[in-house]
């Protein structure tokens, strides 16, 4: 059992069956709590700073801790640190801070440090428009950090969602010891509505495998065990390309082939464990709408208007964005005439559905810092349906 | 060869004491001959062992550079090689989940002031318990001999071929005034001192800081002349000047010196402890139940 799981418990079990009505970044915080989070590092941004502000908060009321760093490369770091130490830990930002992270991403996934990361996407490039949501880190979530990996990132669509998917994104950093981002957007961030929270015995929650004995921590098998510190290993966590046993090899070209494709493999071998989506309307369907996040929830309304006049429209709404539902995707495309992907950027996972379908892909997008409304999605879909 | 012994044994007699600290899959070093960064591991297993520290307890951290190399791999404990820069930020993580653990952070200067200098500055300001033993050669020793924040003025490197226009860092008292419980400064060439600076270090409570005045004769020494670890080690000797007697001396008098010794040594309350303390506050305190009362507004 965890450190302070008795406290935490008795805390959270305060919220249990009730019902508040609150922001989709207060709402991930307090998923986070239920999901075992303890530790909280994170440097304040809009339109993300509510999640730490809840954090320091309710941490300390749950023998949890949290540290405002100098930055964001900081933030990562001691999330990073704290995990190996113990912690389930995680951060939160919006685009100038997640490109910070970048490079620490990419030691989460090479040292196989679970983690959670959330992004609440704010219009960009640069500071943009620093106060106005986007979904313009779609891509750079994918590829933000350099060289082959693959990634976990999850889409909610409303302020539940946010509470269920911190739950989900911690549960699946553990399973695959790996960094999991959750990619908010500004929309769903500051948006106010119910939420319900469970009894905090009703939450599933996995935990990360720790070593009992004297496994490899870096190879082996595909998701070797965690070793905390101070076990009596001496075990050695590097960033640099190592062997199954942690110890740097990087001269080796079969050395880093094997790190590199097991790494990658664990996620990819698991799309289906870890993919999730919802469909609607989709059985009938001669036209599909792909979305997520904020922009799903227009997209739904014109789906279900285009359906009131009888077009033969449905919905797959992406709550796992990476790794991409590509097999969803390629099975859809494979039934539909067209598909339509309305999102708040120009295009960007438009672009990963045309990759696995044959049918027309069209793109909806819309910067600018407003969500889509029923009737844009609605006149793009009515002109071509 | 004594009789009745092979030569294996022979080896394993006349192996140094404090051998059993080194990784011995890894040896030997990658450190240039004439290296500093071999003193600095050798001084720093002394205290470890002169104070029997539990070897579950301790954790090293550390960055990218040569002098990062010292406790990751080199030395054998639990040991986090982080990114450039970013060693502190990672101890502190690690520091506020295990505060019964002596964490300890030795990277170089271009690491610990160059890319990760705000870092280093505001783990002195929190007084975090961390020990951070920076090895100031001067220079990015492992990409080739780049300028660094800690170049003296006028010093031609890879990166300032027609002389350095930069003033450098004075380490030591910029983070003695950032808030450090203990701060000082020694060269290689005073291992006793050092050892002995190290063990205060490890001993004391909050954020600990030497700064270890390191040659590296292959991309620094042999550019201004000292292309020995010795003559450099003969420098330190012949340049350093004790922080006692330094008081005394005139700015001009000073130029060129390197002033050693404990800049400062102070009780001051330590950050993990605070948080702690917070918590457990906590605890009495009257929580309500409703969106009023458990956020902040
Ligand atoms: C983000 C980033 N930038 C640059 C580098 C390249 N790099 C590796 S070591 C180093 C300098 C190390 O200098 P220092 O910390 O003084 O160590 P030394 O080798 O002198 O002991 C640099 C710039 C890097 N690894 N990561
Ligand atoms: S380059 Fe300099 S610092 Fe690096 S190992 Fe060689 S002598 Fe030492
Ligand atoms: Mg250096």
């Amino acid at each position: 059992m965890k450190r302070n799981d008795r406290i935490r418990r008795e805390y959270l079990s305060r919220f249990a069956n009730r019902s508040y009505f609150m922001q989709g970044d207060e709402s991930v915080a307090y998923g986070s709590l239920y999901a075992g989070c303890d530790f909280f590092a994170g440097y304040p941004i809009t339109p993300a700073s509510e999640v730490a502000e809840v954090m320091s908060a309710e941490l300390p009321r749950v023998d949890g801790y949290y540290i405002q760093m100098e930055d964001e490369l900081a933030s990562l770091s001691a999330v990073i640190g704290a995990v190996w130490a113990g912690a389930k830990a995680m951060t939160a930002t919006s685009g100038p801070g997640f490109s910070l992270m970048q490079e620490n991403i990419g030691y989460a996934v090479m040292t196989e440090t679970p983690c959670v990361i959330v992004n609440v996407q704010r219009s960009g490039p640069s500071t943009g428009q620093a106060t106005k949501p986007a979904q313009g880190d779609i891509m750079q979530a994918r590829w933000g950090t350099h060289g082959d990996h693959e990634i976990i990132a999850l889409a909610p669509n409303s302020v539940q969602e946010c509470f269920d998917l911190a739950i989900e994104a911690f549960n699946l950093s553990e399973e695959y010891r790996t960094p999991v981002i959750i990619l908010m957007d500004g929309e769903v961030g500051h948006m106010r509505e119910k939420i319900t929270m469970p009894p905090v015995d009703k939450v599933k929650i996995r935990e990360r495998k720790l070593t009992t004995g004297d496994e490899l921590l870096f190879g082996g098998e595909l998701i070797p065990p965690m070793a905390e510190f101070g076990i009596g290993r001496f075990i050695h966590v590097t960033g640099s390309t190592h062997k199954e046993s942690g110890i740097r090899d990087v001269e080796s070209q079969q050395a880093h082939h094997t790190l590199v494709t097991r790494l990658c493999k664990k996620i990819a071998d698991n799309r289906d464990r870890i993919i999730r989506f919802e469909e609607s309307c989709l059985e009938d369907a001669d036209f599909a709408v792909v979305s997520y996040g904020a922009t799903a929830r227009p997209a739904a309304g014109a789906v279900l208007r285009a359906r009131s006049e009888d077009k033969k429209v449905g919905m797959l709404r992406l709550i796992t964005i990476w790794p991409f539902p590509e097999s969803k995707v390629r099975e859809l495309g494979a039934r539909v005439r067209k598909i339509f992907v309305p999102e708040m950027n120009l295009g960007q996972l438009s672009r990963e559905v045309e990759r696995f379908v044959g049918c027309e892909v069209v793109s909806i997008p819309k910067i600018g810092g407003i969500a889509h409304t029923i009737d844009e999605i609605y006149s793009a879909l009515k002109g071509e349906v | 060869m004594p009789e009745g012994l092979d030569r294996k044994e022979v080896a394993e007699k006349r192996r140094h004491r404090l051998f059993k600290y080194l990784r011995k899959e890894v040896l030997p070093t990658a450190f240039c001959p004439g290296c500093g960064c071999g003193i600095v591991l050798n001084c720093y297993a002394h205290p470890v062992d002169e104070l029997q520290l539990d070897p579950n307890d301790i954790v090293a951290v550390t960055g990218i550079g040569c002098s990062s190399w010292i406790p990751s791999p080199y030395f054998l404990r639990d040991t986090l090689h982080t990114t450039h820069g970013r060693p502190i930020p990672f101890a502190t993580g690690v520091k506020i989940m295990q505060p019964e653990k002596t964490v300890v952070v030795i990277a170089g200067d271009g690491d610990l002031i160059g890319i990760g200098g705000n870092h280093l500055i505001h783990a002195a300001r929190r007084n975090v318990d961390i020990k951070v033993f920076l090895v100031n050669n001067l220079i990015y020793g492992m990409t080739g001999g780049q300028l660094a924040p800690t170049t003296p003025l006028g010093i031609s490197t890879t990166t300032s071929p027609h002389g350095n226009v930069e003033h450098p860092f004075e380490i030591a008292e910029l983070i003695a005034a950032a808030g450090a419980s203990y701060v000082a400064r020694w060269t290689t060439y005073h291992v006793f001192p050092l050892m002995e600076s190290m063990q205060m270090a490890l001993t004391q409570k909050g954020f600990c800081f030497i700064e270890i005045r390191s040659q590296c004769p292959i991309s620094y020494g042999r550019r201004v002349g000292k292309r020995t670890g010795s003559e450099a080690l003969q420098e330190y000797k012949e340049s350093s000047v004790r922080i006692e007697d330094a008081t005394e001396m005139s700015p001009e008098e000073l130029v060129g010196k390197i002033i050693i010794g404990k800049l400062v040594k102070r009780e001051k309350e330590e950050f993990t402890d605070n948080l702690r303390k917070l918590n457990l506050e906590l605890r009495t305190r009257k929580i309500g139940r409703g969106p009023e009362e458990w956020s902040l507004s």
